[in-house]
């Protein structure tokens, strides 16, 4: 009986390697898609929670709390199994890319929210007093100094949502997870395909792990 | 719609619940543990703190599930434990990070005071240092225990019926647009009201830390 890391279950693995370079393909593609609608999503609700109209901080709460005690599972199940009833059929890298980006935007907008309101008042007074409005405000001086104090969290948010694409592996996403699962399940040569899997995932989350890291350091030095 | 609200579907989905419960309690325990002594060894340890290290890295840079499927496919395990240890492997790498923030953050004078009244490194760690690390590290250890809860959804990509699977599987016996709809917005609210009540929790006790 041969072992589970038998030397023929690697040869097989580097034969159908490019099976495995599709679905790494697929998730990065994903990652990328999904950290864009994250960020973008989590800088306007991170805003929004710290506005002075209530209805705007309702808002924030209201998507952050109902998306961070939620499963990600529940909601790409939602988005995959659930809207098709309503009409509504995307395909499963779009559901992917929408589920994913919403899920981490919630988390996004925390940390926004945290860089923002660590910023003293006196800036956004000053920059009243120049003359500036609202949104120059936030953009020129504001978001600049708040983006210090939100790298860190932000890179090790990127690193989680890197991770969590793997979700689309249970509605047949056909991403890196569902690629080594289903050729992995086929000839039951699970050892390396999981193996292989697991450091390519490790080849995209470490540096980034590890440039988070340094960020860290560097604001502890610096403050 | 009224359909979904009969006891023994409700009494489907709460067996679900409690497997979840179960995966959840038994996990957490078990990375408390675990992730206590791999935070401990990756902050004192040599040879142990690097092998520590590694394994921590290594864990926190692949995703959940694949150890899920690891566990599943590759160990004799039955699906439950299996599923368990597999939460717990990951759960405790992200455990040992936390503590041993937590024992960063105790100021080395503490050790001294301690080794000065003639405390071992046990004693102090056990006595002094400890207490003081995994207190400050509470708030975050709680919303580890809200990622967890959410994560053992995951197990139903190994077929193990938690309140996910339960969920999906008895969306495949009431199909109209409403039942579904209905059927989602009942699982979704209770993960939601599990973990907003531990989520509150942790909020109010990082405030009440830091307000001393």
């Amino acid at each position: 009986m041969p072992g589970p890391f038998a030397l023929f279950k690697w040869e097989a693995v580097l034969r159908d390697w490019q099976v495995f370079a599709e679905g790494f393909g697929m998730t990065i593609l994903v990652a990328i898609l999904a950290l864009a609608l994250a960020l973008v999503l989590g800088i306007l609700f991170g805003m929004m929670g710290t506005a002075h109209s209530k209805p705007l901080r309702l808002l924030n709460r209201i998507y952050v709390e109902f998306i961070q005690n939620t499963p990600l599972v529940i909601q790409i199940f939602f988005l995959y199994n659930g809207l098709p009833y309503a009409g509504i059929m995307m395909p499963v890298f779009w559901v992917g890319m929408l589920g994913i980006g919403v899920y981490h935007g919630a988390y996004v907008a925390e940390v926004v929210r945290a860089g923002i309101l660590s910023i003293p008042k006196g800036q956004f007074e000053a920059a009243y007093a120049q003359g500036f409005s609202y949104w120059p405000a936030m953009r020129f001086v504001i978001l600049p100094q708040a983006k210090r104090l939100a790298y860190p969290p932000l890179t090790n948010l990127a690193v989680n949502l890197i991770k969590n694409t793997s979700v689309m592996a249970m509605v047949a996403g056909g991403d890196l997870m569902y690629h080594a699962d289903s050729w992995a399940s086929s000839n039951l040569y699970y050892g390396p395909a999981y193996i292989i899997t697991g450091l390519l995932y490790l080849a995209l989350c470490f540096p980034l792990a590890t440039y988070a890291k340094y960020l860290e350091r560097r604001l502890e030095v610096s403050s | 719609m009224s359909a979904l609200f009969q006891p023994s579907v409700l009494g489907f989905l709460g067996q679900g619940l409690l497997t979840t419960i179960y995966i959840a309690a038994a996990s957490i325990i078990l990375s408390l543990v675990f992730g206590t002594i791999f935070g401990i060894l990756r902050f004192k340890g040599r040879f142990y703190g690097n092998l520590a290290a590694i394994y921590i890295e290594a864990v926190r840079n692949t995703p959940l599930l694949l150890f899920i499927l690891a566990f599943r496919f590759m160990t004799p395990l039955p699906p439950l434990q299996a599923g368990i240890a597999a939460m717990s492997v990951f759960t405790t790498a992200v455990i040992a990070e936390i503590v041993r923030g937590g024992l960063k953050s105790i100021p080395n004078g503490q050790w001294e005071a301690a080794a000065a009244q003639g405390f071992s490194a046990f004693q102090i760690l056990r006595y002094i240092v400890l207490p003081q690390a995994l207190h400050n590290v509470l708030p975050p250890l709680m919303s580890q225990c809200t990622s967890l809860i959410k994560d053992t959804s995951f197990v139903w990509a190994v077929g193990i019926e938690d309140l996910t699977g339960k969920g999906m599987i008895i969306m495949g016996r009431y199909g109209t647009t409403e039942q579904v709809f209905t059927l989602f917005a009942m699982i979704a609210a209770v993960y939601f009201i599990i973990n907003y009540t531990l989520s509150c929790c942790a909020r109010r006790l990082h405030a009440q830390m830091s307000n001393n």
